[in-house]
């Protein structure tokens, strides 16, 4: 079965973004697809890159980057919503005219339109939020 | 048809779970995660709504969230069943649809 | 399954407080441009949404309502409001603000895109989505 995954709540903060990796590790695990994650509101600033949790901490972003590179999981961020909280990957940096740039491996920041298309062509869409 | 529901706030914060409780239907399953496990609980002041208007829903808890809360599983309203992530897969693979009261 | 989907918006937080009800309406105004088939419920605080007179001068926040106006303009037809949750918080339709659609199939009549339903009626909506997002 192919299960899309919603993630609207930021990391550390709530707990969505953890328990939307647990689900989608354990939908894997049980042979399931999912073939991407969709990430809204504060949701996008799990993308990243420059959070540095103490040692003894999960990291979820590097967590999630894993998930994409292990299992192919197509992690995308809503450009709205990560411009208005200030995450930009190189391209939208350079464009924007900005110094810096904080999207982590295995993220792509793309439109609204990758949402609905996930809720098109997956079977079951499960949202995790607060 | 039917519709797994998914509660992640604490009834004593916030109407999503009484709110959620009003619209399933017959045949629906509501899982409680995160904070909204304490929704699980017996001896509470919601406890009696929660059990009538469960009645015909299947009620689960995210073991894990109870676990993490130092809540044990005895303490739960009756019926109520604990499930680890891939019994969350399970239900959403076995509904039809997933519906998140946020 | 048919190429269409029935999506459902389902809205239950108050507008300001939090982005939610704006980020929402931006999903949907995305969204409709995918001719799926589109319905929006508004329950419990997500009815406040609707609200006529919000004039956010003071706070400094773009009002979006009148966004939900032009909702007709993208073939959005279908917005549900809970009575139960209009009641629980002494509002009535008067109070919201008016949304219509043209018919294409009735000489493009000017109708009304808001629909007062029961809590039950709220229920055999969700019931019948195969995409629920919820805000």
């Amino acid at each position: 079965m192919k299960i899309g995954v919603l993630v609207s709540e930021g990391p550390y903060t709530h707990e969505a973004a953890d328990t939307a990796y647990k689900f989608v590790t354990a939908a894997l695990a049980a042979g399931h697809e999912v073939p991407r994650v969709f990430f809204y509101h504060d949701g996008v600033n799990v993308a990243t890159r420059l959070s540095v949790p103490p040692q003894d901490e999960r990291n979820i972003q590097q967590n999630w980057s894993a998930l994409a590179k292990e299992h192919g999981v197509d992690l995308v961020v809503c450009i709205a919503a990560a411009q208005r909280r200030g995450m930009l990957d190189a391209n939208e940096a350079e464009r924007q005219g900005k110094d810096a740039h904080n999207i982590a491996e295995g993220f792509r920041i793309s439109g609204l339109g990758q949402l609905i298309e996930m809720g098109i062509q997956t079977d079951r869409l499960v949202t995790f939020g607060d | 048809m039917s519709t797994l529901h998914t509660v992640n706030k604490s009834p004593f914060a916030t109407q999503a779970l009484v709110s959620c409780l009003n619209h399933a239907k017959a045949g629906d399953a509501i899982l409680m995660i995160e904070d909204g496990v304490y929704g699980g609980l017996s001896g509470t002041g919601l406890t009696e709504i929660i059990e009538e208007f469960g009645k015909n829903v299947s009620l689960y808890v995210l073991s894990p969230d109870l676990d993490a809360r130092g809540l044990d599983a005895k303490r739960l309203i009756g019926g109520i069943e604990g499930v680890d992530y891939a019994g969350f897969v399970d239900l959403v693979a076995k509904h039809d649809r997933t519906q998140a009261w946020l | 399954m048919s190429d269409v989907k029935k999506f459902l918006y389902v809205n239950r937080k108050a507008p300001y407080g939090t982005i939610y009800a704006l980020e929402s309406l931006e999903v949907v105004l995305i969204g409709a441009a995918f001719e799926q088939d589109v319905a929006l419920a508004f329950l419990d605080d997500g009815v406040f949404q609707l609200t006529k007179g919000q004039n956010t001068d003071g706070i400094g926040v773009k009002n979006f309502s009148p966004t939900f106006r032009a909702l007709g303009d993208y073939d959005v037809q279908k917005l549900y409001v809970e009575r139960e949750s209009l009641e629980e918080r002494g509002l009535s339709e008067d109070d919201l603000i008016e949304v219509v659609y043209e018919d294409e199939d009735d000489d493009w009549e000017e109708k009304p895109a808001i629909k007062v339903v029961s809590r039950a009626e709220m229920a055999d909506v969700m019931a019948d989505a195969d995409v629920v997002l919820s805000f």
